[in-house]
Order: structure tokens, then C-alpha cells, then sequence
């Protein structure tokens, strides 16, 4: 099943390194958002220095609507996903193969963000270990349930509006979650950052679980 | 030769759910009675001790309510029972309007208390916030187009993730806030006395009779619905089946 995973990981990590769009598209898009909440805080460093951590995961999480939303497309057009049936590999395969490549593409446009709010927000990281940690099982978490439910809408004319009414609620613990572990590496607020880690891995296992088990139904019967 | 027209009822109702929509009237009566005249007002609350006769129940039908939905949604992917479905769908409906209750009445109950609508140190607040959107998600997704199978696989889905992620969604606000203004359980406290205690009690069975009268028309309605369409569907079918061999097998 792993091999199949990887399989289904590498063929849209392809697809995505030919087409370009996460970095010609999804990165600028990140870096203008960010932009936007330094014009819509008024420049305020103080300000945006306090809410560097939230506002980096807010930006994460409008670009993981684009990223599934993405990942989606790729399997409507051309009538892939049923090739992909046809291919006899297991759903739960194909969704973590999935999974894998949106969480690469995330992980990617994170740390591009990352730079960002250094550069931009003057943010001074205290502890790599915990953001690089919180950037990976937060992003699992994202890129799981991101897929499960993209699938869902695959193929629904109003899929775009749809999308982040069921997504983002869902990540509401990733938001939280990772905003505190963040207030923590950048020093804003005195919290533990590493006990957070654990409900971030919670989320992800329940996802992914999920996202194995019902996947099939959804890529067969939608 | 076509087929006769169905024999569709001209109402949802029947005795059962006239007695159980009295009950409702009755029921509903005697709360406001109880709850103005009779229970006494709180030391601490004053008056909006009041909100509680409609708050705790309208709370505790939500989550009746979504349970039920996860239940039918897991019956639809297991069994494809169609029944269940529709108990599904129709539970949510129901659970979203008791969800809007429960966050109206919540609000205007925190204005005098804690002098703002909205405390985003509640825990329960918030966590039902995120639950009222979900549920408004489950309900665009029921209102997508493809065919009612497809329909009902992806809103099943989405009523289960919806019900394994509220328990997370709810530690995570927890600790967040890491305190909560939110009063303790009005039940399990052992604060509320007599009259104020029988009230709202009252109100959940209530609430709980309201919510069996509205699903069973809600569901009724939603299975005639089907009835009409497959109806609908089969007589088409006959009358095109009888045309072609009017026609002479010629289609």
C-alpha cells in the first residue's frame, strides 16, 4: 500500500513541479496575503509582531483550500479519477498518496512564509525545533482532512464555495493548535508550545484514519 | 397502458403527531407560565436566570440532534438504508435551527451576565459556534447537485467527520481559553432549586417532544418527495414505453 501511496504522492508532485502552479500561483498568493494583513494592521509592528503566529496560520490556511482545491482538479479533468479506479490501487492508498503531496506543497509554501513574517513582520524565532515540528504535524492534519474533503466535493458545480465551508471549521483545532505552539517559538506569550503538539497529532491520526476509511466510498460513488 | 397516479396523503399529520403537537402547545404554555410567574428569580442572575428554561434544552437537543444525523449518516454508508438518510438530513435541519437557539439565547443571556453578546473565553460558546457552521456545511453539501445517492454518500461523510471532530474541537477551544466563564452544568451544580430545576427540565421534555413532532413531519414530507420523484419517474417511463409501441417499436 505504501509503494501505491508513494506512487499516487510522486505523480501530482510531478504534475505540480510541470505546471508550476504552487509556485507561480499558491506562493505569491501566501506572500500578498501576508502583505495585506500588514496594510489592514496599519504597519503596527507591535501589533503584527503579537499576532505574527495567527496571521501565519490564517495565510496556511486560505492556501490549503487553493492546494486541495488544486489536488482536486487534477483528478476531475480528463476523467483521471476513474483511470485511477481502474488502476487497481487501494483508495486508502491513493488518499494517502494524495495527502503526501498537498502536505509537501504546504510544507513548502510554510516555509516560504516563514521568511515572510522574519522579513516582514520582524518576527524573532526562539526555537526552530518546536516551529519545524508544529509545521510538520499541523500540515499531516491539513493536508488529510483537506483531501478527504476535497474529494467530497469533486466534481460539484459550486465545489469552490463549498470547500472552505466544510474545511475550515474542521481545522479550527489546527488553527488554534498551531497558533499557540507558534506564540511560544516566536516568544510572544508564555505558554507551552510543546504540549499543543499533542492535540495537533490527535487531529492528524483522526483524519487520517477517517480520510483511509471513507475515501473508497467517496472516489467510487461520487 | 400508463400507470395510475400515486396517492399521495394532502398532509404530513396524523393523530399521533396531533397529540404529540398539542402536547408541544401545552407543553409550551405551561414553561411560560412556570418560567415568569412562578420560578422565582435567581440572587446572582436576577431575571435572565430565565434564559435557562430555553438555553439547556435548545444545547441539549443540538446534540441529540447531530447525533442522530452521525447515526443515520453511518447507517446510509453501512446498510444504504434510505430511511436513515432521510433521518439524517432531516435531523440536521431540525438540529440547526435548535443550534441557532442555543447561541441566540446564549448571547443575550451573556449580555447582562458578563456585559458583552460574546465571550470568546467560553468554551461551549464557541465550540457550538464551530458546530452550527458545520452543520450549515452538512446542509450545502445536502443541497448539491448529482444524484440522491451520490448526495447522501457526501453528506454522510461530512456528518461523521462533523461528529468525530467536535470532541477535539471542543479540547482544543478548552485549552485555548484556558479558562472558562461558561456556567458549570445548570443540572449537575446543584444550584438550581425547585421550580427553576423542574422548569427547565420541563423544557427538555419540551424540546424533546418538539423535536420528535417536527422530524416525523420532516421525514414525511422528505420520503414523499421520493415517492413523487420515483413516481414521477416510473410513469414517464410507462408513457414512453407506450408510445414506442404505438409507434411501432420505432424510437
Amino acid at each position: 500500500m505504501l509503494r501505491d501511496a508513494w506512487l499516487v504522492a510522486t505523480k501530482d508532485l510531478q504534475i505540480e513541479w510541470r505546471s508550476r502552479v504552487t509556485f507561480s500561483q499558491v506562493v505569491p498568493f501566501a506572500g500578498l496575503v501576508l502583505v495585506l494583513f500588514g496594510f489592514a494592521l496599519d504597519a503596527n509592528r507591535p501589533v503584527l509582531l503579537q499576532a505574527t503566529s495567527g496571521l501565519f496560520w490564517v495565510t496556511v490556511m486560505f492556501v490549503s483550500t487553493l492546494a486541495v482545491q488544486r489536488s482536486t482538479s487534477i483528478e476531475t479533468t480528463d476523467g483521471a479519477r476513474r483511470a485511477l479506479l481502474l488502476a487497481g490501487i487501494e483508495p486508502a492508498a491513493v488518499f494517502v498518496g494524495k495527502s503526501i503531496a498537498v502536505a509537501v506543497q504546504l510544507f513548502v509554501v510554510e516555509i516560504v512564509l516563514l521568511a515572510g513574517v522574519v522579513v516582514l513582520y520582524s518576527a524573532d524565532v526562539e526555537a526552530w525545533g518546536l516551529v519545524f515540528s508544529t509545521c510538520l504535524v499541523a500540515t499531516v492534519g491539513i493536508a488529510a482532512a483537506g483531501t478527504l474533503l476535497g474529494a467530497l466535493v469533486a466534481g460539484v458545480r459550486a465545489r469552490e464555495t463549498v470547500l472552505p465551508i466544510l474545511l475550515l471549521p474542521v481545522l479550527a483545532p489546527v488553527l488554534i493548535g498551531a497558533t499557540r505552539a507558534f506564540d511560544d517559538a516566536l516568544g510572544s506569550v508564555a505558554v507551552d508550545g510543546w504540549s499543543w503538539l499533542g492535540l495537533l497529532a490527535g487531529f492528524g491520526v483522526i483524519n487520517v484514519v477517517l480520510g483511509a476509511l471513507s475515501y473508497g466510498v467517496l472516489l467510487e460513488e461520487t | 397502458m400508463t400507470n395510475p397516479p400515486i396517492d399521495l396523503p394532502a398532509h404530513t399529520g396524523s393523530r399521533t403527531t396531533r397529540l404529540l403537537g398539542a402536547a408541544v402547545l401545552v407543553g409550551v404554555v405551561t414553561m411560560v407560565l412556570l418560567g415568569f410567574f412562578v420560578a422565582p428569580e435567581d440572587d446572582l442572575m436576577a431575571d435572565s436566570v430565565r434564559m435557562i428554561f430555553v438555553h439547556v434544552p435548545s444545547a441539549i437537543l443540538t446534540y441529540v440532534a447531530l447525533s442522530v444525523t452521525a447515526v443515520g449518516s453511518v447507517m446510509w454508508l453501512w446498510k444504504r438504508s434510505v430511511w436513515w438518510d432521510i433521518v439524517a438530513h432531516s435531523s440536521a435541519e431540525i438540529g440547526v435551527i435548535f443550534c441557532g437557539l442555543t447561541l441566540i439565547t446564549g448571547s443575550i443571556w451573556g449580555r447582562p451576565t458578563w456585559n458583552t453578546y460574546w465571550e470568546w473565553g467560553d468554551v461551549r460558546l464557541v465550540t457550538t459556534l464551530i458546530l452550527f457552521v458545520l452543520m450549515v456545511g452538512y446542509l450545502a453539501v445536502r443541497s448539491m447537485d448529482g444524484d440522491e445517492s451520490a448526495v447522501a454518500t457526501r453528506a454522510s461523510v461530512v456528518g461523521i467527520i462533523a461528529a468525530v471532530n467536535i470532541p477535539i474541537i471542543n479540547r482544543s477551544v478548552e485549552w485555548w481559553a484556558e479558562r472558562t466563564l461558561h456556567q458549570q452544568s445548570s443540572i449537575t451544580d446543584g444550584k438550581l432549586e425547585d421550580w427553576t430545576l423542574f422548569t427547565m427540565f420541563l423544557g427538555i421534555v419540551v424540546w424533546g417532544v418538539f423535536y420528535t413532532w417536527a422530524m416525523t413531519h420532516r421525514f414525511r414530507i422528505a420520503w414523499l418527495e421520493r415517492e413523487l420523484r420515483d413516481g414521477d419517474l416510473d410513469e414517464a417511463i410507462a408513457a414512453r414505453r407506450a408510445e414506442a409501441a404505438t409507434s411501432g417499436g420505432a424510437s
